[in-house]
């Protein structure tokens, strides 16, 4: 210990030259190896993780964000304390694993828990703010009779896309995120339009007439007049001049009402999170709020939903189960019968008995799926004699072609592991119970399979879990179908709860329900904590830390 | 099956004439059954291979294993995005690889080597943590990523980056006990020696430690890889302009769309795929099931 706190004595030195440390010399510690180059490293590394830490901090600033902000600060001051600290040797080694883990799975199992709670989705993607702004944007039309003003088409420095307009002989300059806001020193040229904008790049209008997508992105921008999102903004038609567009919607933010003032109607916010009308209308975009169970409560009453998500959850339960026992049957099975020193060539019959293992799963699988295809699938042609049979496209057919395929893909890890564990049996228990003369399925049955199981199965039970949440195969070989016939909530027959999940999440496209499917989520959490519990019972693994 | 047949407790004490059909009845019917399980094992590999070679090119016409022989889908691969799925795969697991094995193998230093309050809640927490799979959170993952990207495009949705730091986030976990089990195994007098002469910490770990735990890096350095090259719903999730896919998506993308005419390519690029993998894994393989089983045989 003294040793390392000599050495420790000696980086603190190191650190800090400018005030007044002597440098390495002071120190009495003798060195292991060569001149502290990994002191050097460790300075470089955390040269570059704080030049990244504050790059974020700087950018979350701009953007506002104030969350990431504060995160950010917080994470940045731990890794410097941690690693310039002469205590938290421990910390040192954790840090950066505990970083990622934190932020990409602890938070986000956090998140997903938060999200279960509220209705975010599709009409209700974000803040009250960004639906008001929202709102006001889609409301805005082209004031009548108002003036148009000539108009160029500028970047910033960054690249991004604006407008430099001359208002009655002021040049205003301002982009999608930048209200408009006076432009000095530019110059005009003969018919109106600025030419010059210091500080901007005047995108020619040659270039914007030529590059269709350019001309979309032009015709589509609007740059906002002032910070309140009432006054408008500035829009083309064609490139060369501007109009004033207003909102025929009036936000106000004390009543938190938002007016139509074509029709006078008066839109409150709800605590749903929608702005309605005192007749029930309801402007499209909401934001998200907290909803309590109504999810979770959804998720089992909902007719369109309750029905098949039952259904889904019976298959997934058995989908797992049947994939275990029948995997762990088939390769303990083969472990017994190939651990048998008179079979010759049994390297080269393990390896092939493990090849579908070393074929990556996903390829796997949409390697099946061709070869259950009805109409030129391998399989219908060779073994069933060009027999139309269409394995994917009928419920039970495609249920016994996916546990077929996970069969083939799993086999291989239980005839692994069962052969490894069948090795390292005591054998002089089993030669005991042969003396005693047991015959081989006595020992088998008493002697073998208890030692098994008792290695085996943490492993049973973590693979059901992954076979529980086993996205990709299922994914990949039907895709969940085929559909449950005559309802709308677009699950099928083969679907498990994790696809199931993916669908109605509406992440791939479609109209999302994030709320719903993170209580979904929620769930098969539940299910895997008591799945987990139950691992813990069964292998006291946890003792084996202590 | 008519001779009659004693069952000895050992073997070769039966003579002459009911020798062979005792073979037959102990050892023999083995390898037709070893044959069988081949067959059901090698046939769809055996499938793809033939299909990649076959020059028509589509799923119909593939039913007679090598009629015809040809390059023309590796050829056609070239004309589409494959090679930089590939780039993008390799650099995303590769990337994958590195950090997984380095924290996880730190990680499980810190718990194996140092006594610290705390330790024992963390461990258990770990191993309850990584009882819950990411892949279930991966709504909070999809909108953590698009508010990271309005701060930071380069750890938003379509990034390589973001998705190599989603994947680090699964990198404890069930590495660190696989290798924590492993780092215990390893005596401690022997960095006690080293620290006696003078080395650091971090001498230690890297001189000393690492080399001595290798099998165990290149299990979770294995896995990790797998895990990566075949992750699809994260990696559909974060990536989505086309020359930023890994081959899963990629690949999905031509099986789901137009399945008949796309096999050939299908074929030849999991056949240049699945190669590598193969090769590795079977070179591997010992310390593969050495890994798998003490990680949980063992416990």
């Amino acid at each position: 210990m003294t040793v390392q706190n000599a050495r420790q004595q000696d980086r603190r030195t190191r650190v800090e030259p400018a005030a007044g440390g002597d440098g390495p010399t002071g120190s009495h510690s003798r060195r292991w190896h060569g001149p502290g180059w990994g002191f050097l490293v460790k300075l470089g590394l955390m040269a570059v993780v704080n030049a990244f830490g504050i790059a974020l901090i700087i950018s979350a600033y701009r953007a506002e964000s104030w969350l990431i902000f504060g995160i950010a600060i917080a994470l940045l001051v731990l890794v410097d304390i941690v690693y310039f600290a002469k205590r938290a040797l421990p910390l040192k080694y954790l840090v950066p694993g505990l970083l990622f883990l934190f932020v990409f799975q602890v938070f986000a199992l956090g998140y997903t828990a938060y999200i279960a709670f509220t209705n975010y989705g599709s009409g209700h993607a974000g803040t009250m703010e960004q639906a008001v702004e929202a709102t006001l944007i889609q409301g805005e039309r082209r004031v009548e009779d108002s003036p148009t003003y000539p108009l160029s088409v500028v970047r910033d420095f960054a690249g991004a896309l604006g407008f430099a307009v001359n208002e009655d002989g002021e040049v205003l300059v301002g982009t999608e995120t930048e209200p408009l806001g006076p432009a000095g020193g530019a110059e005009v040229a003969g018919n109106g339009a600025p030419e010059e904008v210091p500080g901007w790049t005047i995108v020619p209008r040659a270039e914007v007439l030529s590059d269709p997508a350019l001309q979309e992105e032009v015709l589509s921008l609007r740059v906002p007049v002032s910070d309140d999102p009432n006054d408008g903004s500035i829009r083309t038609r064609e490139g060369t001049t501007g109009g004033i567009y207003e909102s025929t919607l009036q936000w106000d933010p004390e009543a938190q009402t938002i007016t139509d003032t074509q029709s006078g109607t008066v839109y409150s916010a709800s605590d749903r999170g929608n702005f309605v009308a005192e007749d029930g209308t309801r402007l499209p975009t909401g934001w998200y709020v907290p909803v309590g169970f109504d999810n979770f409560v959804r998720a089992f009453t909902d007719d369109a939903l309750a029905a098949p998500l039952l259904q889904v959850t019976v298959w997934t339960f058995a989908f797992a189960g049947l994939t275990v026992l029948l995997s762990f049957g088939l390769g303990l099975l083969l472990a017994i019968v190939y651990n048998d020193p008179r079979v010759r060539a049994r390297r080269l019959i393990r390896m092939l008995f493990i090849l579908p293992y070393a074929f990556p799963a996903f390829m796997s699988a949409l390697l099946w799926r061709g070869m259950f295809n009805a109409e030129f699938g391998i399989i219908n042609d060779l073994f069933f004699f060009g027999a139309d049979i269409n394995w994917l496209g009928d419920p039970w057919l495609a249920r016994f072609a996916l546990l077929w395929m996970n069969l083939w893909l799993t086999y291989p890890y239980w005839f692994l592991v069962c052969t490894g564990a069948l090795q390292s049996l005591p054998s002089d228990a089993i030669e005991a119970a042969t003396i005693d003369g047991a015959g081989r399925w006595r020992r088998f049955r008493s002697i073998m399979l208890p030692l098994l199981l008792v290695s085996t199965a943490p492993l049973a039970i973590a693979n059901f879990a992954f076979s529980f949440n086993n996205f990709t195969i299922v994914y990949m070989l039907t895709d969940g179908g085929p559909a449950f016939r005559g309802d709308s909530s677009g699950l099928g027959a083969t679907d498990i709860l994790i696809t199931a999940i993916y669908q109605i999440s509406g992440v791939s496209g479609g109209a999302a329900d994030y709320g719903l499917a993170s209580a979904l989520s929620i769930i098969v959490f539940i299910v895997i904590g008591l799945i987990s519990a139950l691992a813990f019972r069964r292998t006291r693994k946890l003792e084996e830390i202590y | 099956m008519s001779t009659p047949v004693q069952r000895p407790a050992r073997v070769g004490v039966i003579p002459g004439p009911s020798r062979r059909s005792r073979w037959w009845l102990e050892v023999g019917w083995k390898y037709p059954l070893a044959a069988l399980i081949i067959f059901y094992a090698v046939f769809p590999l055996v499938y793809v291979v033939s299909a990649a070679f076959n020059p028509r090119g589509s799923l119909a016409g593939n039913s007679v294993l090598f009629s015809s022989l040809g390059l023309d889908n590796f050829a056609a691969l070239g004309e589409t995005r494959y090679w930089a799925w590939m780039g993008n795969t390799l650099l995303v697991s590769v990337i994958t690889v590195v950090g997984t094995v380095v924290m996880g193998a730190a990680a499980a230093y810190a718990f194996s080597r140092f006594r610290f309050t705390g330790r024992r809640l963390s461990l258990s927490s770990l191993l309850i943590v990584q009882m819950f799979p990411q892949t279930v959170a991966f709504i909070a993952i999809f909108l953590l990523l698009l508010a990271l990207g309005g701060v930071v495009p380069a750890l938003g949705i379509d990034s390589r980056i973001a998705l190599i730091c989603v994947y680090l986030g699964g990198a404890l976990g069930a590495n660190t006990f696989l290798m924590f089990g492993f780092f215990n195994s390893v005596p401690k007098e022997i960095d006690e020696s080293a620290k006696i002469d003078g080395a650091s910490h971090a001498q230690i770990f890297w001189r000393i430690i690492m080399p001595l735990v290798t099998p165990v890096l290149a299990v979770v350095g294995l896995l990790a890889f797998i895990g990566s090259f075949g992750d699809f719903i994260l990696a559909r999730l974060v990536l989505v302009s086309e020359e930023n896919w890994t081959l899963a998506v990629g690949m999905f993308g031509w099986v789901s769309n137009q399945l008949t005419s796309r096999w050939g390519l299908f074929t030849a690029g999991a056949v240049i795929a699945a190669f590598p993998v193969l090769v590795l894994f079977l070179m591997l393989q010992r310390y593969v099931v050495s890994g798998l089983t003490s990680g949980a045989v063992k416990g």
